[in-house]
């Protein structure tokens, strides 16, 4: 009874939160992030250096005029961002924080679930957020936020090709599609992945920054060509769901970025018993700091690149990435095979 | 329906089964990137630009109907507001076209310095189109840096004439003040500083890939049709064509100075980057020959104190940060206002090209457009 409900339950409900407040204050380093790259100091008022800035922010959110367009599709607007943010959060019910942890003389792993098919069930729930976005351009019956969306799921769809293939030849090399299977098998090969699969990162890398609609890949919410994009219509806490889905997201690929690549919860060099002193630090400790470096490039790159073009992404993904990911796929089956 | 019928660009047949239609987007007045209140009505198949309108006139004060009623001394500060990001270039421009009408001779010293202010202006000026022209293209970060050099300038302009913004920095026959001791090597100190942050700002935008592609082959303009348009100034000089009035028709004391102007070989947008860019180290070089040199003497010329100019009328152009800024102006020599003042403004002769830039290209291109032929809205409307 314990096991089964009331243990996932806290899980889930300590995870949320922990992502909720991961996201407000990952909206806070980014705002700092571009500031000092751009020789500012960022938000200053609100708390020391701003660190309460995203309480103020919520707030200001929650208490604004929620406004529906008069000739808005009703439901489908106020639906759109609830599709966005959902899937944004479940995902992170199969990513692993850590491996199983002894507390209060129970055994309790460091996610909510490992299920067999971890990976392609990330694929496919995260893919469900281009509805929202899809439909919250539609229903706001305006002319910007629909050519938006239109970029928007056009390249969702486009990346998510190359994204996926990467996805194949690292189930290849691990053998297995459950997130804590890909990772125990980095430690059973004692090697990080991005060391055997470099190009299979840099496309999974391209690919999430063009799936999370971030810089340079922004073209949805282009702010300077499309005045915000899709959720240009939406204000109050219906556009702070838009926003927060988007780095809900990007925590997202990072985590399994993360998990794929840099093995996830496992330390630095994991099959050197010289390094064993480095076990002592709890191992979610190791996903974080990883996870927290891709997130730091993500908001890197947006503060250094300009904007790609709509139709030169669209080439990219399918004339470079995309075939490059299937040849990775081929070169990866056959060196298993023959290995 | 297809484009065929009403549009000169050849519009892809789509396929039987969907009906398509084009899409009329109004850009602006208020649009995040059309610098200030200018309005585009764009005709879209899809997300490709069939035909653009622009609306102008949001901004118009009627600042030449204005002048006709206040003396010659007042219309100075009437021009700091029409390119009010080169106040400096449009108060030069106005003051040396009442001087020639009046025959006044300008001392060496005042004209020196009239040239420092007038390129420090440029550099200002390029800077604000730097940064939004980077920011439209989505480099944030250039946008910042570029204005804490162009803040440089602005406190350069502070200490000599207090404004920061509306100089009123110049009067017929000469200047208002002399230079603050001191102030030439402030000046000094600035080109250093400029020089050093011209490669920083080419560092993140000249060799990158996704500047690149963004900003070569568009918006293709070649010489003899970007004369026809009546385009000028860097635009104008992007697509190959060597017209400077600072070397064309000196004024002012360019003729005292070595400098070059530089040219693009494709006219595309990129082209009118490099040339900007370019522009930037001609005028520091201009600069720093002119504090050097800058010789003793008196700053204001034989002027009387009420300004009359006598019966007639002339034309007299300078090359102000956006191209060639005129002003035509007819007095009757009996009152102490301008019986008919026009400007040239090169902002509007650059505006109507866009049309002709950005057909067939995409959205995303119509604000890189804007950027790349920087326009200042101030002069548009007047």
């Amino acid at each position: 009874m314990v096991d089964a409900i009331v243990i996932p339950l806290l899980k889930i409900v300590i995870l949320l939160n922990a992502v909720l407040v991961a996201v407000s204050y990952l909206v806070l380093l980014e705002r700092k992030v571009i500031a000092f790259v751009q020789s500012r100091l960022g938000p200053m008022r609100v708390g020391p250096h701003g660190i309460l800035q995203p309480i103020a922010d919520a707030v200001k959110l929650m208490t604004k005029e929620d406004i529906t367009p008069a000739r808005a599709d009703r439901w489908v607007f106020t639906a759109a961002p609830i599709m966005v943010m959902v899937p944004a959060l479940i995902v992170f019910a199969v990513i692993p924080f850590g491996p199983e942890v002894e507390l209060f003389g129970r055994s309790v792993p460091l996610y909510i679930t490992d299920i067999n098919i971890g990976l392609l069930y990330i694929v496919s729930v995260a893919s469900l957020g281009v509805y929202g976005i899809i439909l919250g351009g539609w229903a706001s019956n305006s002319k910007y936020p629909l050519l938006s969306s239109l970029r928007a799921s056009a390249q969702l769809i486009s990346y998510e090709v190359a994204v996926t293939m990467t996805l194949v030849s690292m189930i290849l090399m691990a053998g297995t599609l459950s997130m804590v299977g890909i990772v125990e098998s980095q430690r059973d090969a004692s090697l990080w992945f991005i060391f055997a699969q470099p190009v299979a990162f840099a496309i999974f890398f391209i690919g999430g920054l063009a799936e999370t609609n971030r810089a340079p890949f922004d073209m949805p919410e282009a702010e300077q060509e499309l005045t915000g994009g899709f959720h240009t219509e939406y204000s109050g806490m219906r556009f702070a769901l838009f926003f927060l889905a988007e780095y809900a997201n990007m925590i997202v690929i990072s985590s399994v970025a993360t998990t794929l690549f840099l093995g996830g919860y496992l330390r630095p060099f994991p099959g050197v018993e010289g390094l064993a002193f480095l076990d002592l630090i709890p191992a979610w400790s190791w996903f974080v700091l990883k996870t927290f470096v891709f997130l730091y490039v993500f908001l890197w790159i947006r503060a250094t690149l300009p904007r790609y073009r709509y139709d030169q992404l669209m080439r990219l993904g399918w004339k470079v990435l995309i075939p490059i990911a299937i040849g990775n796929v081929v070169v990866t089956g056959v060196a298993k095979v023959l290995l | 329906m297809s484009g065929n019928e009403t549009t000169t660009m050849k519009v892809e047949t789509p396929s039987p089964m969907f009906d398509t239609t084009e899409m009329v987007l109004n850009m602006g007045p208020q649009h995040p990137s059309t610098h200030g209140v200018l309005r585009i009505v764009l005709k879209l198949d899809g997300e490709r630009v069939l035909d653009a309108d622009v609306v102008v006139g949001y901004l118009h004060r009627g600042i030449e109907k204005l002048s006709e009623n206040r003396d010659w001394t007042q219309i100075i500060l009437l021009t700091d507001r029409m390119d009010y990001v080169a106040a400096a270039s449009t108060n030069l421009g106005y003051c040396e076209t009442v001087e020639k009408l009046m025959s006044v001779e300008v001392p060496r010293r005042a004209r020196y310095i009239r040239t420092i202010l007038n390129e420090l202006q440029r550099i200002g000026s390029h800077c604000l189109w730097l940064g939004t022209h980077a920011m439209d293209i989505g480099a944030m970060t250039v946008f910042l840096y570029a204005f804490r050099e162009r803040e440089l300038i602005l406190d350069l302009f502070e200490e000599y004439c207090g404004a920061r913004l509306t100089y009123n920095s110049m009067r017929v026959g000469g200047l208002p003040l002399d230079i603050p001791p001191g102030w030439d090597k402030k000046v000094n100190e600035f080109c250093d500083i400029m020089d050093s942050k011209l490669t920083e700002y080419e560092t993140l935008l000249t060799h990158n890939r996704i500047w690149l592609e963004r900003t070569k082959d568009i918006g293709v303009i070649d010489g003899p049709e970007a004369i026809a348009l009546g385009l000028c100034g860097p635009t104008l000089r992007g697509s190959g064509v060597a017209r400077d009035v600072r070397k064309d028709e000196p004024y002012a004391a360019y003729d005292e100075f070595d400098f070059d102007v530089p040219i693009g070989t494709r006219g595309d947008t990129y082209d009118r980057y490099l040339v900007r860019i370019e522009e930037f180290r001609q005028s520091l070089r201009i600069i720093r020959q002119a504090v050097d040199g800058i010789p003793e003497g008196p700053i204001v010329g034989k002027v009387p104190r009420l300004i009359k100019p006598p019966a007639g009328e002339t034309y007299h152009a300078v090359e102000s940060p956006k191209g060639e800024i005129g002003f035509f102006i007819a007095s009757d020599g009996r009152s102490t206002n301008p019986y008919r003042f026009r400007v040239r403004p090169p902002s509007f002769c650059n505006l109507q090209g866009l049309p002709r830039l950005v057909r067939g290209h995409m959205v995303a291109d119509v604000v890189a457009l804007i950027g790349s032929i920087d326009i200042v809205l101030g002069e548009v409307d007047r």
